[in-house]
């Protein structure tokens, strides 16, 4: 049996090691003979730019150097700034190498960690002022950041349970065991006001409070890894990054409803966070921080993986259950609910794998800690993920309450290419957008809630000029035709009819009236769906509509596209006073749309052109535009 | 998406077969075993045509339709072959809004079949996909697993001839 004093062993042993990672700048001696730890990103963004072979050219050049006695090569989680990975930093002194390649190692290896001198060329531009080099948290992307959920992302090694014990690692698990009752962590985690990371934000205390309160029996702990919504990547990295956490906050709330078993739903496209879940898992039962009587105390949990195989909906609880017990992921009529009868028909808790990954903290730090971060009723921090047209795209992690307008201009470093913030889109296929003038928004639920968007998951989706709002509607409407189960009529037939509307519209045959048809039909969608797919499938419709009804106009009364995106309602014309007449474009058009002389103004045959920009990309003088 | 049935003819080794019913045994008597079952029977024969659904649901003692119901249902289950050169683009909100459609149709056009097809000769697959979470280094596509990031439809060209 596994003892808590066996647990406290492993975490005086590891700590050390793991403790010059923690960005103070010095270094600690753990007595291995370690001087210095190479963190490399193991996640999903610097793996497919190729970070494992950066990995192997490094170990090799450690090796011809002589010092791999020395150096510790640790592959970790996600550092959050995949916009320049592969990533690597270099502990004690903080160093942040960005954008590496295996061809840099030779001069990694010899300059800094032998000679001692960074290799400044290579390292993240913001860190370079002068002749100094900051350490990260003073760098604009991380200056202003929390990490709660991803404290452990790039800085553990997740395929090593020891260096998750290291960092106080099953701790919480083991105060929960031995000092707690159900009862108490149930109020601590009331008290904490932490609201589910995973879209709705219901309240996670007064979930378990409901399947706590059912009678004693079989009771279940799922947790949701299905995260759906294209653009959000802050679960998988969680798991990539730190899955012990979930684990861990796993097997707390299965004590606090009294179950003894829990289920990890997981997508099956993160094949990286489901390689190291099932490590994680192995290791926990080798060890026997899961399995029978942990610590001890008589309370026996064990965890399962399900895959699951590319179905959107399957992100809504109750569908997700459906898909645990092996049928077609349709939902199933709320109430009864879950927590009163779910998963096999038993009790059971659903909780986002970012709700989990704070449970830990919640427990060690305290309630008042947690509240103490955070907005009146929104506690705590969220991990975003920034994508779109933003310099810094990437996961960061704010505490409730900051606004779009330091998260997109500060953190995510601005729109590029001197282009302007039009909007920026959350919750995914169920959210809406916050327009520029909302920009000061402060994000928490029910600020978005009220402008019409929704926390959702936390991708965060920021769009220039060059994005057509109409089209992202479009987008999003295509997606939910697509992932709609098909089992009620509003969602299945509902949303193909919007869909339809909007491809009529963005075609150039929309009429005033289908605008007012979209707004009627949605009504009557969000109201009779099923579940929250459907519910929430007019959203993209009805923010787009409300803030951006002056594109639908355009597109309906003057059919064009101001974006310039909508291919129906674009034509190229040639700025006769830039055309140098040099036949490039002419001899490229694959339609022969083009004519005119030699150094005479070329035109463009509106009826024969197929819009494919071939000609933009060939002319050098900017002369051929988008009207 | 409706899915396609194969016009591929089916045919198995003997391994594949043993492997199957291996995998099948394993799962007989666990609770929603079905999933499970098909997903790995996928990996053993890299699709599920009729044949292998017919032989799970004699397995499993469950009807036909029932396997077919579930395996139609979720996207990543394919009743069509990888070709040799199997493409995807990734068609997710991060990518889309970088310009991953036009990497969509150009893929299309190259290859000459659209999502979810395989070429006649078995040369070409392509799929585009829901968001595969690498949206730092949006728009994306990956052939054959390799995962291509910031790039243009002008680039679609080379990085396909890589691999014919």
């Amino acid at each position: 049996m596994f003892t808590i004093e066996q647990l406290n062993a492993i975490r005086a042993e590891y700590a050390p090691k793991v403790e010059m990672r923690h960005g103070h700048g010095h270094f600690v001696d753990a007595g291995d003979g370690i001087r210095k730890n190479v963190l490399i990103c193991g996640g999903t963004g610097c793996t497919s730019s190729g970070s494992m072979d950066i990995r192997d050219a490094l170990v090799t050049e450690l090796k011809l150097a002589g010092i791999e006695d020395e150096i510790k090569v640790v592959t970790t989680g996600c550092f959050g700034l995949c916009a320049l990975g592969p990533i690597m930093i270099v502990y004690p002194e903080g160093t942040f190498y960005s954008k590496v390649t295996a061809d840099d190692m030779h001069e990694i290896v010899t300059e800094h960690l032998v000679g001692g001198e960074p290799v400044r060329h290579l390292l993240y531009k913001e860190t370079v002022k002068g002749d100094e080099i900051l350490a990260l948290d003073q760098t604009p992307f991380y200056a202003k950041q929390k990490r709660v959920a991803l404290r452990n992302c790039g800085v553990i090694d997740p395929e090593c349970i020891n260096e998750y014990i290291a960092v106080d690692g099953y701790q919480a698990l083991a105060k929960v065991l031995t000092e707690m009752t159900p009862d108490s962590v149930i109020q601590t985690i009331l008290d904490s006001g932490i609201r589910g990371r995973g879209g709705a934000g219901f309240p996670t205390g007064k979930k378990w409070t409901f399947a706590k309160d059912q009678p004693a029996g079989k009771k279940y702990v799922v947790c949701n890894a299905d995260e759906g919504d294209p653009g959000a990547f802050m679960d998988r990295s969680v798991l990539e990054g730190d899955p012990h956490a979930v684990l861990e906050a796993m097997a707390i709330a299965g004590f606090a409803i009294g179950a003894d078993e829990g289920y990890i739903y997981v997508r099956a496209e993160y094949p990286i966070a489901v390689h190291r879940l099932e490590i994680a898992i192995k290791q926990a039962e080798e060890i026997g921080v899961l399995g029978e009587n942990i610590f001890g105390t008589g309370f026996n949990f064990k965890v399962t993986l399900r895959l699951g195989a590319g179905a959107f909906v399957c992100g809504e609880e109750t569908a997700l259950l459906t898909s645990i017990e092996g049928n077609r992921g349709e939902p199933r009529p709320r109430p009864p609910f879950p927590a009163v009868k779910g998963l096999f028909g038993k009790p059971t808790i659903i909780n986002n794998v970012e709700t989990l990954a704070n449970i830990a903290q919640i427990i060690l730090k305290g309630a008042d800690w947690f509240a103490s971060m955070g907005t009146e009723r929104s506690k705590g921090t969220k991990v975003f993920a920034l994508g779109g047209k933003i310099e810094n795209t990437g996961l960061v992690e704010i505490p409730m309450g900051t606004t779009l307008r330091e998260v997109v201009e500060e953190i995510g470093g601005g729109v590029p290419n001197g282009k302007h913030f039009k909007a920026a889109q959350t919750g995914g296929p169920s959210g809406g957008c916050i327009p520029a003038h909302l920009i000061d928004t402060p994000i928490d639920y029910d600020n978005l809630t009220a402008i019409g968007s929704m926390m959702g998951s936390g991708g965060l989706i920021v769009m220039d000029e060059d994005t057509c709002m109409v089209d992202i509607a479009k987008f999003f409407l295509e997606f939910t035709v697509d992932e709609s189960c098909g089992k009620c009529v509003p969602c299945r037939v509902g949303t193909m009819r919007l869909l339809e509307i909007l491809e009529k519209i963005t075609s150039g045959n929309g009429t005033l009236a289908d605008i007012d048809k979209l707004e009627e039909l949605s009504k009557y969608i969000s109201s009779a769906s099923l579940c929250a797919l459907g519910q929430t499938a007019p959203n993209p419709v009805l923010s787009t509509l409300r803030y951006f009804r002056d594109e639908y106009i355009a597109h309906v009364t003057d059919k064009t596209c101001p974006a310039h995106v909508c291919k129906e309602l674009m034509r190229y014309q040639i700025d006769a006073t830039k055309c140098k007449g040099c036949t490039a474009c002419a001899r490229k058009c694959p339609v022969g749309a083009i004519t005119g002389g030699i150094r005479q103004p070329h035109t463009i045959d509106a009826e024969k052109c197929i819009k494919c920009g071939v000609c933009i990309s060939t002319c050098k003088f900017d002369a051929i535009v988008k009207a | 998406m409706k899915k396609k049935l194969t016009t591929v003819a089916f045919t198995e080794t003997k391994e594949q077969a043993d492997k199957l019913d291996a995998l099948i045994a394993k799962y007989k008597n666990v609770g929603g075993n079905l999933m499970p079952v098909l997903q790995g029977a996928q990996d053993i024969y890299g699709y599920l045509p009729l044949e292998v659904q017919k032989k799970i649901a004699i397995g499993l003692d469950v009807s036909v339709s029932e396997v077919y119901g579930v395996a139609s249902f979720y996207s990543q289950f394919s009743f069509n072959p990888k070709g040799k050169v199997s493409i995807a683009v990734c068609l997710g909100t991060a990518c889309y809004v970088k310009g991953s459609g036009k990497l969509h149709e150009k893929c299309m056009e190259i290859t000459g079949i659209g999502a979810g097809d395989i070429s006649p000769d078995g040369r070409f697959s392509y799929d585009a996909t829901r968001c595969i979470g690498a949206c730092g280094l949006a728009p994306v596509m990956t052939v054959n697993g390799d995962v291509y990031g910031r790039i243009t439809p002008a680039d679609v060209d080379g990085i396909i001839a890589k691999y014919l």
